[in-house]
């Protein structure tokens, strides 16, 4: 046996010890554990549609009957202005990023109590829960995105080039922000079921703050920096200036929406591992 | 040698009606409402009024220390048996060392992974088939995914379900399904492993290669916990054992003598064992086990009883809600943790048929066994209630031991041991045939 050998099966030592203060991150043991993440995410997206009729067709269903409602609406009734974009489009567009944030939202802030089981009998990263809710997600947003190309072709709709790095970067800030969002929602949850009841109203009063079915440009100019302190306003925005050309583009209400859905996520990783401690006592 | 697990001080404290509850998690409202109601509570709790034992530390009356100051090491490769009563202590211990939960105060110093069977089968999904099942719950008990890989074949060989390998779990019966999350589990090759109850499950053939299982982890060297109810599993596996009492540790030596001590201490008074609220944990609501007693000929309690006169074991407890399909059974062993029998109030149809459901209320359940039964010797009673693959509310495996007295019995007269548990008066024929 070599050395490097001896080492790598020198068992490593580990501390209990009740953790006081904030609590370190310690991403490390997340690191450590990735392929469990990996596993979660794959169980989500297979058992997700078992026992269904149309199976993954439900993640395209879904964004489109949304779109032929809210053209209806808002596109023939309401007569929404789109900055020149056909309605189906402009709307679908947006409904793709909110559809997984809200996806996101829903599954990340109920991970935890949903495996109650697991988080009272093992140990593991609590943090790979709401994390790998999370990413599941970017499946059905996959799916979902493939209906869009059609309906580009369909529109002749020119896609904007810079999508090629925008679509990645927006799609990040999106998960980024559900993931903040969902750290704050499961761990309270853990401790007041408040969260289950409140998690539809959250997700409907959020949708109308968001310029999914409407344009941003409603929003007037003393309003706009208030507005954007949504960071899915930044997100669904930018998605719209990234495949369409739609919009303005990068501006100060995007970094304010990028920096809030930063603090979220931050803040809401010390929340988490803070309360961490005490999920298989109080679950 | 090395030391794999060292505790040092181990205390752990719960919130009365946070730890053992179902429903533990809270609501806003309670806060609000907590908030309004406890100024009060608050104000003396500063003054230090509501003092408690717990050496001398300052304790309010909502909180138990379900760990209280544990201190142990275990050497590398060792097996240790850990008893107690119910809520003595030995699952929150287990739940520390496996880092499910914190410790409130304390430290324990583990040296490599800990494989637990707290419970088998976390993380399975009815709707994965064995085999994706096989590799989520690998996952999530730490293994590598190429670990998993090698070990396969063997994990479907242990679980002896090959042929429904690819079938969802849901269409498992609970045989199969048990047998496949313990064998995943079993091959996780842990430095040290945590077993807890896991025995009580799976038909006796797997019971077998499970305790076979745990002892070729032995014989390799590592390190095991085992928590069993089930003395005579600790007496064979085991060589040395800790017995925990109230949280604290109440004795620590050669499993023999840990054992001996468990299974004849806590029987105050003799012949009766009573239950107080904080021994039952609250997972047995709404059944509420109240006193077991033997009665000897007369209706007396007594501690002991003549092997030639029938006696009656008596099991009071109520029930806070109706029950249905419930069962409440004793089992009769042996100090040396060997099973003599296992009988239940509604083994009998027609009983079963008038008793199955019962609305809430005090009950007793009664089992008169006939004279001529037992053999010299200390007998433990252990009561379980349950609903037959629905639920399991009560248990505890050594309730409370007896003594029997022979005199009389047949073949006394020859002033020497007899071998076995039972000493039934059997008839004889004696002919001459040649």
């Amino acid at each position: 046996m070599t050395m490097s050998e001896l080492v790598k099966h020198e068992p490593s030592t580990v501390f209990i010890r009740p953790s006081t203060g904030l609590a370190a991150l310690n991403l490390r043991d997340v690191w450590a554990y990735r392929e469990l993440v990996w596993f979660m995410v794959w169980r989500d997206v297979k058992v997700r549609y078992k026992q269904t009729l149309l199976g993954m067709l439900w993640a395209v269903i879904q964004p489109v009957l949304t779109m032929i409602v809210f053209t209806f609406l808002f596109g023939r009734v309401a007569k929404v202005p789109t900055d020149g974009i056909p309605y189906p489009i402009f709307s679908y567009t947006a409904l793709l990023p909110w559809g997984l944030f809200v996806t996101a939202l829903n599954q990340g802030s109920r991970s935890l109590v949903a495996h109650n089981n697991m988080i009272t009998k093992i140990y593991f990263p609590r943090l790979i829960l709401p994390l790998s809710s999370v990413l599941a997600g970017l499946v059905d947003f996959a799916i979902a995105f493939l209906v869009l190309i059609v309906l580009m072709i369909i529109y002749g709709t020119r896609p904007a080039w810079s999508m090629i790095w925008t679509l990645p970067l927006f799609l990040v800030l999106a998960i980024l922000t559900a993931l903040g969002v969902a750290l704050w929602l499961s761990a309270f949850n853990v401790r007041y079921r408040d969260v289950n009841h409140a998690l539809p109203f959250i997700g409907q009063i959020w949708f109308f703050l968001t310029p999914v079915a409407y344009s941003a440009s409603v929003v007037s100019e003393q309003w706009r920096l208030i507005y954007s302190l949504n960071p899915m306003a930044g997100v669904v925005n930018g998605f719209r200036w990234g495949l369409l050309g739609a919009g303005t583009g990068p501006d100060t209400a995007l970094w304010i929406s990028i920096v809030i859905s930063f603090v979220i996520l931050v803040t809401g990783l010390f929340y988490f591992r803070s309360m961490e401690r005490t999920f298989a006592d109080t679950i | 040698m090395t030391t794999a697990i060292r505790v040092e001080n181990l205390s752990k404290r719960y919130r009365i009606g946070l730890a053992p509850t179902k429903f533990r998690y809270g609501m806003l409202r309670d806060v609000f409402a907590g908030a309004l109601r406890s100024p009060l509570a608050r104000l003396r709790s500063a003054a230090g009024t509501t003092r408690r034992g717990n050496g001398g530390r300052p304790e309010d009356a909502a909180h138990i220390w379900a760990l209280d100051d544990v201190s142990f090491d275990l050497e590398e490769g060792k097996v240790l048996g850990i008893v107690g009563r119910n809520g003595a202590g030995k699952s929150t211990l287990l739940k520390i060392l496996s880092r499910v939960t914190e410790p409130t105060r304390g430290t324990v110093m583990v040296r490599g992974r800990v494989g637990s069977l707290l419970e088998v089968g976390t993380g399975f999904h009815p709707e994965l088939t064995g085999r994706e099942n096989i590799y989520m719950n690998g996952a999530i008990l730490g293994m590598k995914r190429l670990e998993i890989e090698r070990k396969f074949d063997e994990i479907v060989d242990f679980s002896e379900v090959a042929q429904f390998i690819d079938t969802p779990v849901k269409r498992y019966s609970s045989g199969m399904y048990l047998r496949l999350a313990f064998a995943v589990a079993a091959h996780l090759e842990p430095e040290i492993l945590v077993v807890d109850e896991v025995l009580a499950v799976g038909d006796a053939e797997f019971q077998k290669k499970c305790l076979g299982k745990m002892g070729d982890v032995a014989q390799q060297g590592r390190t095991v916990l085992f928590v069993s109810h089930n003395m005579s599993a600790v007496l064979r596996l085991t060589q040395e054992a800790i017995m925990l009492e109230r949280g604290h540790l109440a004795r620590r030596g050669a499993t023999q003598d840990v054992v001996d001590f468990y299974l004849s201490s806590g029987h105050a008074r003799a012949g009766e064992r009573s239950w107080q609220a904080d021994e039952v944990p609250a997972t047995s609501t709404p059944f509420r086990p109240n006193a077991l007693r033997v009665l000897d000929r007369h209706g007396r309690v007594s501690d002991t009883v003549r092997s030639t006169e029938p006696m009656t074991l008596e099991f009071s407890y109520a029930l806070l809600a109706p029950v249905t399909g419930l069962r409440v059974g004793m089992y009769l062993s042996t100090m040396r943790g060997e099973y003599v029998l296992t009988s239940f109030d509604t083994d009998a149809p027609e009983m079963f048929e008038k008793h199955g459901s019962r609305p809430a209320g005090a009950w007793v359940s009664r089992c008169l066994i006939p004279a001529d039964t037992f053999n010299e010797g200390r007998y433990a009673v252990g009561v379980n209630a349950s609903s037959f693959g629905v639920r399991r509310y009560f248990q505890d495996e050594s309730a409370l031991a007896f003594n029997v007295d022979i005199s009389g019995a047949p073949g006394t007269q020859w002033p020497e041991p007899r071998q076995g548990p039972v000493r039934p008066r059997l008839h004889w024929d004696i002919q001459r045939i040649g």
